[in-house]
């Protein structure tokens, strides 16, 4: 499963509307990741800051 | 609680859409997510008079944070084309201003609102969707037989009503933006700098405000090498003459969908602004887009709520309703994306010696066949605007 740095996510959003298993939420300030996450690494490569750990 | 219509989000989509819905007399209820509409912004804030005014949206003057008169671009080099003049006098906005004004004339027109409240389901049972929301007074079900989807780039109502509206990695940029106050540049203009080393197959905008200045890049990850953060970050390196003495007061990220290929409508359901990816491929600006399907979703939704059918086949004129204006001007637009993302630096200096600032304008008013005269004439380019260009 993905993993969120929360001290470094900018709360945009952008991963979540990439997500091809609808895994992630943005719940206002607080992004999170579900079970359905297949670690398919696009989220990883979209963040602006490097926020997202996985498989890239 | 049951409503005519619930709105998800309160963004610049959601609140036109939830204003003139209410204006139509429709029982409207806008739920955001966030505690306070408006931050964290996901924008450079640019638009320009004239779009707003083609959709009598009059900004409060508060939500303006500078008026400017054109563009600068500059072609890796530096070298400079400016476009000014008639059509290219803009606004840079104060978003979290600009968003509550929204909602507040939305409010008045007898729209109702909840904030930190948030979407977390929807179903469809007996023709009408039922929402489940939670917010600080625990949660609740709303049942609506209209839901508006203005939930932006991360859009959960688009896949709740089994729309494609999935972004894909080719086609979003990676955005990344500082708001920075004391950048040394000319505040009348909005400036872009372009070049593979700068913002591989996107662009750096530095877009001045009243006592500070957005400064950020979109880049699409294909060409990338790093994060579109670090980008940023070597380019105020390299600009002492602008950044020297600035410092950020703010820093933003976002996805900025450069593709339109969303199907807008389900039943009961019509997708606006950025949840349907309604953006200007060439330059990435959602706001005047957003607003405008807002419009029109509000009318046409309004009507069929007034006849009782919010079947796919009735809300489908929205859809037509939008490709009637936007359907050739944006397949013209991304034409001219794929061409230049194709460009190499030698290329952009190219077009900056042989364009001048009104051929630009043309350019990204959709109307391509003086620049592809122009572009056919130099050798260099021709294969490129053949393959891209010409059908």
């Amino acid at each position: 499963m993905v993993v969120v740095n929360h001290y470094q996510c900018l709360h945009c959003g952008g991963c979540v509307g990439l997500c091809p298993v609808n895994a992630l939420t943005l719940y206002e300030l607080h992004l999170e990741v579900s079970e359905a996450c297949t670690e398919c690494g696009i989220c990883v490569k979209f963040c602006p800051v490097g926020a997202l750990e996985g498989t890239p | 609680m049951k409503v005519d219509c619930l709105v998800v989000g309160a963004g610049p989509a959601g609140s036109v859409t939830a204003g003139d819905l209410a204006r139509r007399g429709v029982e409207t209820l806008v739920v955001e997510k966030k505690a306070e509409i408006g931050p964290p912004k996901r924008c450079a804030e640019g638009v320009s008079q004239r779009s707003l005014e083609a959709l009598g949206i009059n900004p409060h003057p508060h939500s303006i944070a500078r008026t400017i008169t054109g563009a600068a671009l500059y072609a890796p080099s530096g070298k400079q084309v400016v476009m000014e003049g008639q059509g290219m006098e803009g606004y840079v906005l104060e978003r979290k201003i600009f968003e509550k004004h929204l909602a507040s004339q939305a409010i008045q027109a007898g729209a109702r609102y909840m904030v930190k409240t948030q979407v977390l389901d929807m179903q469809r049972v007996n023709g009408a969707w039922e929402a489940q929301i939670r917010g600080l007074e625990g949660t609740e079900t709303v049942t609506a037989d209209l839901v508006i989807g203005a939930d932006g780039v991360e859009s959960k109502v688009g896949r709740w009503a089994g729309l494609k509206s999935l972004n894909r990695l080719t086609d979003y940029h990676s955005g990344f933006q500082y708001e920075m106050a004391n950048v040394s540049v000319n505040e009348s203009y909005i400036h872009l700098f372009f070049g593979r080393e700068v913002a591989p197959l996107g662009y750096v905008w530095v877009f001045p405000k009243a006592f500070s200045a957005n400064v950020g890049l979109g880049i699409l990850e294909r060409e990338a090498r790093m994060r579109s953060h670090q980008y940023l970050k070597r380019f105020i390196a390299n600009h002492p003459e602008m950044f020297a003495r600035a410092s950020p007061i703010e820093v933003n990220g976002g996805g900025i969908p450069v593709n339109h290929f969303t199907d807008m409508v389900a039943d009961g359901v019509m997708l606006v602004g950025d949840a349907a990816q309604l953006v200007n491929p060439i330059h990435g600006g959602g706001i005047v887009r957003a607003m405008h399907s807002a419009q029109m979703a509000a009318e046409v939704g309004a009507s069929a709520l007034r006849e009782g059918d919010l079947s796919r086949d009735r809300l489908l004129s929205y859809r037509r309703q939008w490709d009637q204006v936007y359907e050739d001007k944006t397949a013209q637009l991304l034409k001219l994306r794929f061409f230049l993302e194709k460009l190499e630096d030698k290329d952009f200096e190219l077009l900056a010696d042989i364009l001048d600032g009104a051929d630009i304008f043309e350019l990204t008013q959709a109307r391509l066949s003086f620049f592809i005269k122009k572009v056919l004439k130099r050798p260099s380019l021709l294969g490129l605007a053949k393959k891209y260009l010409t059908d």
